[in-house]
């Protein structure tokens, strides 16, 4: 008998060949070039950065066009990319309370130092479609003020003074780098929130509405919200001189979430985090509610059995690209194995004849 | 102190936008032996935050870097790590770097780091203009019980 074990070479090489003129579209409609991606797509960009883990606005955009807008496949040509980088070092954490803020609201003060500043957001818009943008060109310019080149303070730092939040302290654990070492549950905070910022939006945004609806109780309110520029610290190996190596765009979310206390301690607001790069709002305020709901041990709640508080299910499904390689490696050539499984029923049901005759 | 207006000056040209660096190297026109000591090379930097601001650090992604090293004798070293992947960047911050600790000093100074200075100061007072425009101004109303 005569398997074929190979083949499809020529379907294969036509199939790219076909994917490549695809993706150009028609000719005679001006080719995508990636400044226009990196400039005008700027939301897909930063999405792909920040799920893709790597901070480089060209070469996201560059995988936007090659991935023909599909953003989980631009998010995996990212990883691929950056799997082959060497590691020239780590960071200092972030300063965030230096933020060069385009943005800063909060939701549960209203008069705070440095105020609420809007900056270029889709809220209070009408979502209505704009057909003014089918024509060419047209656009507003952003208004300008005078302003005071103050530092703004995070406002729960003035929960903190009065105690009414509960303090975020290091605990002195030494944590992995998850993309070094394989994960062990349970995690650090550090690992889950390392694997929250790169984790998928959508996955993160389902988990987060649930604990709103009621799978696992933490009220939450967006205590701060701040997207804008934070300079990046790092030590020049040769020099010992710590330089600010890079500008680097991040949203951060501070949720004030409901009391725990106890006979000791008199009830506090909890709170949750999320940081992630590039202006990705909705995702930052979906990291904060997770990574509060899986804080449940730590303050001592009750755990529910709801998919937001339980870790091990949280961190192992969120990650878009280990999700979609197990997911679409089954459309793949599995001939070999489903023959297998075949020859499997075959037998049962001849068995099963078998007895049935017997009977 | 010398470290402290080398840490400034490093960083502005780490930091510096990549077109506009080149622009202000290429109109300086100047020939420059150097040897390398490490030709550039594309790798990057694990960024690190802080759980809740003020608590542990955790990894929150990576940002490209490329460096270079090269000396113009056996005394002077540059240095050019800067942010993305744009090789002849790298060696231009390397040769500012470098050129920064000769008597060339003053040229480089006045035709290329004070340029970025300002440039990146532009940009801030740009951002913060507009961010202020976008300020919220509560009102107060009296209420009529009140009178």
């Amino acid at each position: 008998m005569y398997v074929s074990v190979k083949g499809g070479e020529k379907a294969i090489n036509n199939a790219h060949s076909w994917l490549s003129e695809i993706r150009r579209g028609d000719v005679n409609i001006a080719e995508l070039n990636i400044k226009q991606i990196s400039e005008q797509l700027t939301l897909s960009v930063d999405r792909v950065m920040s799920e893709g883990s790597l901070y480089d606005k060209d070469l996201s955009a560059l995988a936007i066009k090659q991935s023909r807008g599909d953003l989980i496949e631009a998010i995996f040509l990212m990883r691929a990319y950056r799997t082959t980088l060497p590691r020239i070092g780590s960071s200092k954490p972030i300063e965030t309370s230096k933020m060069l803020c385009l943005r800063r609201i909060s939701a549960t003060f209203k008069d705070i130092p440095g105020k609420q500043k809007l900056g270029p957001t889709f809220d209070y818009t009408h979502r209505l479609l704009d057909f003014k943008l089918l024509a060419d060109g047209e656009y507003e310019k952003a208004k300008i003020e005078k302003y005071d080149d103050k530092e703004i303070p995070h406002v729960l730092s003035f929960l903190n003074k009065e105690g009414l939040i509960q303090k975020e302290i290091p605990s002195g654990r030494t944590s992995k780098d998850i993309t070094r070492n394989p994960i062990n549950f349970p995690l650090t905070r550090s690992e889950r929130l390392q694997s929250l910022s790169r984790g998928d939006e959508g996955f993160l945004l389902g988990l987060a509405y649930s604990t709103q609806r009621g799978y696992a109780r933490n009220h939450a309110f967006v205590g701060e919200l701040r997207t804008g520029y934070v300079e990046v610290q790092f030590e020049i190996p040769e020099l010992g001189i710590e330089i600010n190596i890079a500008d680097v765009m991040f949203t951060e979310c501070e949720s004030v979430n409901q009391f725990k206390g106890s006979k000791k301690i008199p009830a506090q607001f909890t709170r949750g985090y999320g940081l992630v790069f590039g202006q990705l709002e909705r995702k930052a305020i979906s990291m904060a509610l997770v990574d509060r709901s899986m804080r449940w041990r730590e303050f001592g709640e009750e755990y529910l059995g709801v998919a937001a508080q339980d870790e091990e299910f949280v961190i192992s499904h969120c990650d878009n690209i280990q999700a979609t390689g197990f997911l679409e490696h089954i459309k793949l050539p599995h001939y070999v194995d489903f023959q297998a499984e075949l020859d499997l029923v075959r037998k049962i049901r001849e068995e099963y004849k078998k007895n049935e005759q017997r009977t | 102190m010398k470290n402290e207006s080398r840490k400034q000056w490093l960083s502005y040209l780490a930091t510096a936008d990549e077109n506009y660096l080149i622009s202000l190297w290429d109109n300086l026109n100047m020939k420059i032996e150097y040897n390398w000591l490490r030709e550039p090379e594309i790798g990057s930097v694990m960024v690190q935050g802080k759980a809740g601001v003020t608590g542990d650090n955790f990894n929150v992604g990576e940002v490209t870097i490329t460096r270079c090293s090269l000396s113009l004798d056996k005394k002077i070293q540059g240095h050019g790590y800067v942010q993305g992947r744009n090789k002849y960047k790298s060696k231009i911050a390397a040769l500012c770097d470098a050129l920064m600790q000769t008597e060339k000093k003053e040229i480089i100074k006045r035709n290329i780091i004070d340029k970025l200075i300002k440039y990146k100061n532009n940009k801030r007072n740009e951002i913060l203009s507009k961010t202020e425009a976008t300020k919220v101004d509560f009102f107060t109303l009296v209420r009529g019980e009140d009178k």
